[in-house]
């Protein structure tokens, strides 16, 4: 049965996401989705829903939710204080919200996003085949807002019997694998072994179109403009400051600053969970 | 490979094709879209470049030069490319400064820039932004030094060798010359882009 869920307080940014729209970015549309995938897809499997569900994306501040029936739930991603009636319950682990009951979400303590799945999936907009909130594009639901209700879906199988999944929370201090290159040629020698050198704090200025690092200036060898081109999920870009962007899920898909290098697959999940504040460190691979 | 220069690393699931010029880049994106298999998930036109993005990892070296070589043979015999015309008023804030710097009265610049056939480069910035190539070389301003922090939706714009129309209201930093009223983008639509890469585009006086 479809439940009701009332958006009490929507948190800092509380989106809706799934694993995004692949294969439009020749049209301008990045892929989007949920910023640290195997987060979403875990959240989904605890209750039971297809990987690729519709759950909602909390940023750093959670929601508080009321659910007017029965429902099943599933939180994880980062490190957070999650009250169900104002009992704890357990991240990364099914839990059961009674008919009336409310979920909060704290601050995150480490980690900066948070992934709830609700048994049945949740009922949003889809365009273009994903219900994806993409910031950039304006395309999907608009983030969450105090007093908007959200349904569920239809239940697709049981709720699997896992206890609680085993899982490391994210790193204090992430070591992200990179590739080199595209672009490497355009700095200096020396631009990529101080980039693993060096130890970068994310700025407040990142979103989910990107996350924009402090630390010591990655010098180019070349300064002409460079031509507009198609950008990786992940690729590590180098405006004229110095100062590296790690491009996210909502990335624009064409740019024209130099990709010093580019995140591994494996890594970018902890590119989404990376807070403002906080340190991180490069290795080359 | 006859026309890629150079085939570069862009992580561990994408490949970065350096071409001689957009020509070849729009040849090898069709004859690779022709061929198209599920491993592919993204091929994204850039001005002289095509990023390839595969869902899990990148094949070997070898099998990308089969890849790409397969496709400019295919390439050789596709279709002529789609053709658009777009109703432009040329009423932007913009447009006496530009004639001004380079060198033009109004009217000869609505002249020039009305007399040329573009073609989409490629699509970026934003959903459905059009990079049109193509334009007289003699127009060729540059960006604003302060970019707007609102540029309104239908909005015609030059920066250098592009024009564009936007496709919604965003920041921007392309002198606003015109106008157009055609939707350029609209996701409820199938295709939800107006103008896709290799699009020749001929606009006219409204």
């Amino acid at each position: 049965m479809s439940v009701a869920i009332e958006v009490v307080k929507p948190g800092a940014l509380t989106t809706v996401q799934d694993l995004g729209r692949p294969g439009f970015a020749h049209l301008g549309i990045p892929r989007s989705g949920a910023a640290d995938r195997s987060s979403l897809k875990l959240a989904n499997r605890l209750v039971g829903n297809a990987e690729g569900a519709a759950a909602l994306e909390c940023t750093l501040i959670g929601p508080s939710l009321a659910f007017d029936g029965d429902a099943v739930i599933a939180i994880t991603g980062a490190e957070v204080a999650a009250r169900v009636n104002g009992e704890d319950v357990a991240l990364n682990s099914a839990v059961n919200i009674p008919a009336g009951g409310l979920l909060e979400l704290a601050t995150t303590s480490t980690g900066l996003r948070n992934y709830i799945a609700v048994r049945g999936g949740l009922e949003a907009e889809s365009m273009m085949g994903s219900s994806s909130s993409d910031l950039l594009s304006g395309l999907g639901p608009e983030p969450l807002k105090a007093g908007q209700t959200i349904a569920t879906g239809e239940p697709l199988g049981e709720v699997p019997a896992i206890g609680v999944a085993p899982v490391a929370p994210p790193a204090d201090v992430p070591l992200l694998h990179v590739v080199a290159g595209p672009r490497a040629d355009w700095f200096a020698d020396d631009a990529l072994a101080l980039l693993a050198a060096s130890s970068w704090e994310v700025s407040s200025d990142s979103n989910r179109s990107g996350v924009r690092l402090i630390g010591p200036e990655l010098p180019r060898l070349r300064h002409d403009q460079l031509h507009s081109e198609g950008m990786a999920h992940g690729a590590i870009q180098v405006p004229a400051s110095g100062q590296p962007i790690i491009l996210l899920a909502d990335h624009p898909t064409t740019g024209g600053y130099p990709v010093i290098a580019v995140v591994a697959s494996a890594d970018l999940d902890a590119g989404g969970q990376l807070r403002p504040g906080q340190k991180l460190r490069f290795a080359l691979s | 490979m006859s026309t890629a220069a150079s085939c570069r690393l862009a992580g561990d699931r994408a490949v970065l094709i350096e071409l001689k010029d957009n020509d070849a880049v729009q040849r090898l994106a069709a004859g690779l879209e022709a061929q198209r298999g599920e491993e592919l998930e993204e091929i994204v036109p850039g001005h002289e470049t095509l990023l390839l993005v595969w869902r899990r990892g990148t094949p070997p070296l070898g099998a990308i030069e089969q890849l790409i070589s397969g496709a400019e043979l295919t390439a050789e015999a596709s279709a002529q490319p789609a053709e658009i015309e777009l109703r432009v008023r040329y009423d932007g804030p913009d447009l006496a400064a530009v004639a001004e710097s380079c060198g033009f009265s109004p009217e000869e610049l609505v002249a020039r820039h009305l007399a040329c056939r573009y073609r989409v480069g490629f699509i970026g910035f934003s959903p459905g932004f059009a990079y049109l190539l193509g334009g007289d070389a003699a127009l060729q301003p540059p960006r604003l030094a302060e970019p707007r922090t609102r540029v309104p939706a239908g909005a015609l714009a030059i920066a250098g060798p592009y024009s564009a129309v936007y496709p919604r209201s965003s920041p921007g930093g392309w002198n606003l010359i015109g106008s157009c009223d055609e939707p350029i983008f609209d996701p409820t639509q199938n295709p939800p882009a107006l103008l896709t890469a290799g699009t020749v585009v001929r606009l006219v006086a409204k």
